[in-house]
């Protein structure tokens, strides 16, 4: 396997779905009408949306023309740091199809939806299992979804008390989207740097950390993909203090039977099923974003939450102590399903192994890859390694170039630019399910990119050239948007 | 497992390259006092056979699985979805893909939510419309934190008691930490909105109503706008069925500065009420205060035409905590759902879907009055209705579902509790004049 995977294949050009309609065309049998017409008063009425009219074939080739432009988890290695994209198995879509699921109404009633409470339930049972809580919630819709409950969890905390605070620290290994969960809640991010090792400290962690300090926001494995060793000694520095820590779980991936956060003195993690759990992130969602907490938090869980009784299932939403209701009805449950489905597939020992394949196979890039680029923290990792372009300035090289030539070679770049705490940061997150294989080709093309950059730096300012589009004028797009066509 | 690849020789010869001699090794940083002494105790993996065992067994414990008649809406519709949705949809390419922050190669997502766009836009007679929201109560609770944004005097927003239950409790959810109230306005007899609640309040930023509106009736959306505008206060309108647009005025043509709108009609299936839709449009004016991603198109360095994420710096990635938002994933796949559905009803067909569902209502509600059902109110509706009951329908109801699979109604006393034996009604394209006549027989 000495041949890399990109290579140029026919594809081909397709209009804006608009351009081509035909008046008169519809892609929709109408079932023969068996009541009478009736009319609406006209002054209600109006005109007809100015949707496309194409026959199903149309639709078919538009859409499977689109699709071909798209790199997947399925075209090839998708290695995007913090964002876990393994393999999404196939069966589990088969479970979430089943019709008495997919046709399941949310209001049908308790009685009529016991396999869905179930199912709830016992997901619920296993997600507090695999990270050491007491209480699950599965209503958050996204991972910056379950941050928001997780941060109304802690306000709604702080007010019970009787005195609520007024600021949450945020080191600068964390998410992107955790400033603006806390902001939501009105606390006021103080930002804390990390170590010269690239993880916390505690004594400048005991240094910000008072009485109007709401918590801490911690991301771990961090965004570097450290683990974050005085986990331990931090949160008794903001427990002593009346804080709470909240924990980031989206590299939940990366420790699965290995550490439980809530073991670790962590008091509410978000999990993001679409990483973690293998559910497929669909360009951008929906994903699901369950909240685990301590004993003492469950109160506070969003409404409905599900509970057993005897051998039935029920919803419960007299919990006078409740942040409220996150979502019209339960979450995203056609990804519970998913999560379910894989859970049960892995079993404890798969899941395990899981973690540390991911771990392994992150390690071995960072080992194979670290004479070619420069590696800010030279620490064993997590899932996760973090390069940057420092060797590559002086041929006028920027990470950015690199990402994309690696799309001609085939490969998905890394996520670049993040975390911001490393300037020109390549972040490569393998996974578990890519095989030694596909990481010594994806090792060998970031080697010849690494060479191309001394010998023909041009091919790399000028990729990617495979894919149907070059580089795009992003500047523009931003300052003349044109967002309808 | 055969999700995991690596055979022992690959663990091996990887180990030595890491300079580690086993995979226990590799979690050294961790300290001994955290790490997990006993092996997870979960369920014993299942073969796939087990497995699809296991889920028919969950899956036909709903009711759902019996091909019954649903006669309930509020929020989530029985809609048939054509067979070339879920085939399309399912394409690997659009489903294994993430947030397309590389657009050389995610042109397929970006171009499809491009046209998602346009089609939102377009049906809902605004200027912009989001790259998708979570839900309608999630993306109108948004719009609510917009309009106290826009307007820093205030610290309210009002909204109707006939916006969807659960939309409330979740705007009520995302306000109560900033301090931020919602005020309730009632309605009237008629089942409208009463807006002239409205006239005499203060502090007020943003005015939301939902129409057609949790009973089903189309409001008085000119009223509310003009109201609104002599308040100087942004207009929100939701809905929970967007098949109403394909008949019904849109809320554009009304003036709306923020729609928030329940997209799962558009080719989603139910499943229990998630993943739906949301739906977030704006007038131009705002476009910098939405939430969420947003597609435009641009040209690559060969001049072609091409799609990029953009305006991205009101993002939480970039602006932080003065972020508009902190939404990163959104309901990317749905959103492409909803354009395949849009593309393939398209005029002619969203104009006839939505006359059915309006033609099915109408026959359906007159069934039950000659049933000896009560029409409570005397408004124009698209397709839910308020009906009550005959004292003995509770227990002919539950009789429905047993022998029959027919779930007739949602029961409104849960959500207003004055409302006793009143019952939510909804039909849609998918009922025939045969399950209706059979329901106005048994219940009569």
């Amino acid at each position: 396997m000495t041949r890399q995977p990109g290579t140029s294949g026919l594809i081909f050009n397709e209009p804006n779905v608009w351009d081509k309609s035909r008046e008169g065309r519809c892609a929709i049998s109408l079932p023969r009408a068996d009541v009478d017409r009736a009319p609406l008063d006209p002054a209600l009425t109006g005109d007809t949306p100015d949707l496309p009219q194409l026959s199903e074939l149309d639709v078919v080739r538009h859409y499977t023309r689109l699709s071909q432009w798209n790199f997947g988890v399925d075209s090839g290695m998708y290695p995007l740091g913090s964002c876990t994209m393994k393999y999404n198995p196939k069966t589990n879509e088969v479970q979430a199809a089943r019709q008495g699921f997919a046709g399941a109404h949310p209001l049908a009633g308790e009685a009529f939806s016991q396999g869905a409470l179930r199912l709830m339930y016992e997901l619920e049972q296993y997600l507090a299992e695999i990270t050491g809580f007491a209480g699950v919630t599965l209503q958050p819709a996204a991972g910056a979804h379950g941050e928001l409950a997780g941060m109304l969890i802690i306000h709604a905390y702080h007010a019970k008390q009787g005195r609520q605070r007024s600021k949450i620290i945020i080191p600068d290994t964390a998410h992107g989207t955790n400033p603006a969960s806390a902001t939501l809640c009105g606390y006021k991010s103080v930002n804390l740097k990390s170590g010269p090792k690239g993880i916390l400290e505690p004594d400048a962690v005991a240094a910000l950390m008072d009485e109007e300090t709401a918590g801490i926001m911690i991301t771990n494995p961090n965004t570097l993909g450290l683990f974050e060793e005085h986990i331990k000694e931090i949160c008794d520095i903001v427990h002593a203090k009346g804080g709470l820590v909240y924990g980031d779980g989206a590299n939940m991936n990366a420790i699965m039977g290995v550490v439980k956060p809530g073991d670790a003195g962590i008091d509410v993690l978000h999990l993001n099923l679409h990483k973690t759990f293998s559910t497929p992130h669909g360009g951008g969602g929906p994903g699901s974003g369950p909240v685990a907490v301590t004993e003492a938090l469950i109160p506070f869980l969003p409404i409905p939450r599900v509970e057993k009784q005897l051998d039935s299932f029920r919803f419960v939403t007299d919990c006078p102590d409740t942040i409220g209701r996150m979502h019209t009805f339960y979450g995203h449950f056609g990804v519970m399903i998913k999560a379910y489905a894989y859970i049960l597939s892995m079993g404890a020992q798969g899941l395990l192994d899981a973690s540390r394949l991911a771990v392994l196979n992150a390690n071995y890039i960072k080992e194979s890859l670290k004479d070619t680029l420069n590696l800010p923290y030279d620490r064993p990792c997590m899932h996760e390694c973090v390069f940057n372009d420092i060797r590559q300035k002086s041929y006028h090289i920027t990470t950015m170039d690199m990402a994309k030539r690696l799309l001609d070679y085939g490969f998905h770049p890394p996520t670049v630019y993040f975390p911001l705490v490393v300037e020109g940061a390549f972040m490569v997150e393998p996974t578990e399910t890519e095989s030694k294989d596909d990481i010594d080709q994806f090792i060998n093309a970031v080697k010849a990119i690494a060479k191309e950059a001394e010998s023909a730096p041009e091919k790399l300012t000028r990729a990617p050239v495979l894919p149907k589009v070059t580089r795009l004028d992003e500047v523009s797009a931003a300052r003349k948007p044109c967002l309808r066509g | 497992m055969r999700y995991l690849p690596h055979t022992q020789e690959d663990i091996k010869e990887m180990l030595a390259v890491i300079g580690r001699t086993s995979l226990d090794d590799l979690f050294d940083t961790i300290p001994d006092a955290v790490k997990t002494k006993t092996s997870l105790n979960l369920p014993d993996p299942l073969s796939e056979w087990d497995l699809n065992d296991h889920m028919e067994k969950l899956a036909s414990d709903n009711i759902a699985c019996k091909g019954y008649t649903c006669f309930i809406g509020a929020g989530s519709y029985d809609h048939h979805i054509p067979a070339i949705i879920p085939y399309l949809v399912s394409r690997s390419e659009f489903a294994t893909a993430y947030t397309p922050y590389q657009p050389e190669v995610s042109q397929g997502t970006l171009q499809g939510i491009y046209e998602f766009q346009t089609m939102v836009t377009d049906l809902l007679g605004m200027d912009i419309a989001t790259a998708s929201h979570y839900d309608c109560g999630t993306a109108l609770a948004e719009c609510a934190l917009i309009a106290l944004r826009k307007n820093k005097k205030a610290d309210k927003i009002a909204v109707s008691d006939l916006v969807h239950p659960s939309h409330r409790q979740i705007i009520d959810t995302y306000l109560k930490p900033s301090g931020y109230k919602m005020v309730t306005i009632g309605h009237t007899k008629e089942g409208l909105t009463d807006i002239s609640a409205l006239e005499a309040m203060d502090d007020i930023a943003g005015l939301a109503v939902q129409s057609p509106n949790f009973f089903g009736h189309i409001e008085d959306l000119a009223a509310c706008k003009k109201l609104a505008e002599s308040k100087k206060i942004l207009f929100i309108t939701s809905f929970t069925e967007a098949l109403a647009w394909g008949l019904l005025k849109n809320p554009g043509s009304f003036g709306a500065d923020l729609v928030a709108g329940e997209g799962q009609s558009l080719g989603i299936a139910k499943t229990f009420g998630g993943p739906g839709l949301g739906l977030l449009a704006g007038t131009a004016k705002l476009m910098r205060d939405l939430p969420g991603r947003l597609v435009g198109r641009t040209k690559d360095t060969n001049g072609e035409d091409g799609y990029v994420l953009t305006l991205s710096t009101r993002e939480q990635h970039i602006r932080r905590e003065k972020a508009s938002s902190n939404i990163c994933s959104n309901n990317g796949l749905n959103a492409m759902t909803a354009a395949m559905y849009l593309s393939t009803i398209g005029k002619i067909g969203i104009r006839e879907i939505a006359q059915l569902n309006h033609d099915k209502a109408v026959y359906l509600k007159s069934a039950l009055t000659a049933a000896g059902f009560e029409p409570v109110f005397d408004q124009p509706f698209f397709n839910e209705f308020v009906m009550k009951a005959p004292k003995n329908f509770k227990q002919k109801r539950a009789e429905l579902i047993d022998r029959h699979c027919m779930f007739a109604g949602l029961d409104l006393e849960p959500f207003y509790p004055q409302l006793t034996d009143h019952y939510l009604f909804c039909a849609t394209e998918k009922v025939s004049r045969q399950q209706m006549d059979q329901l106005a027989k048994e219940v009569a």
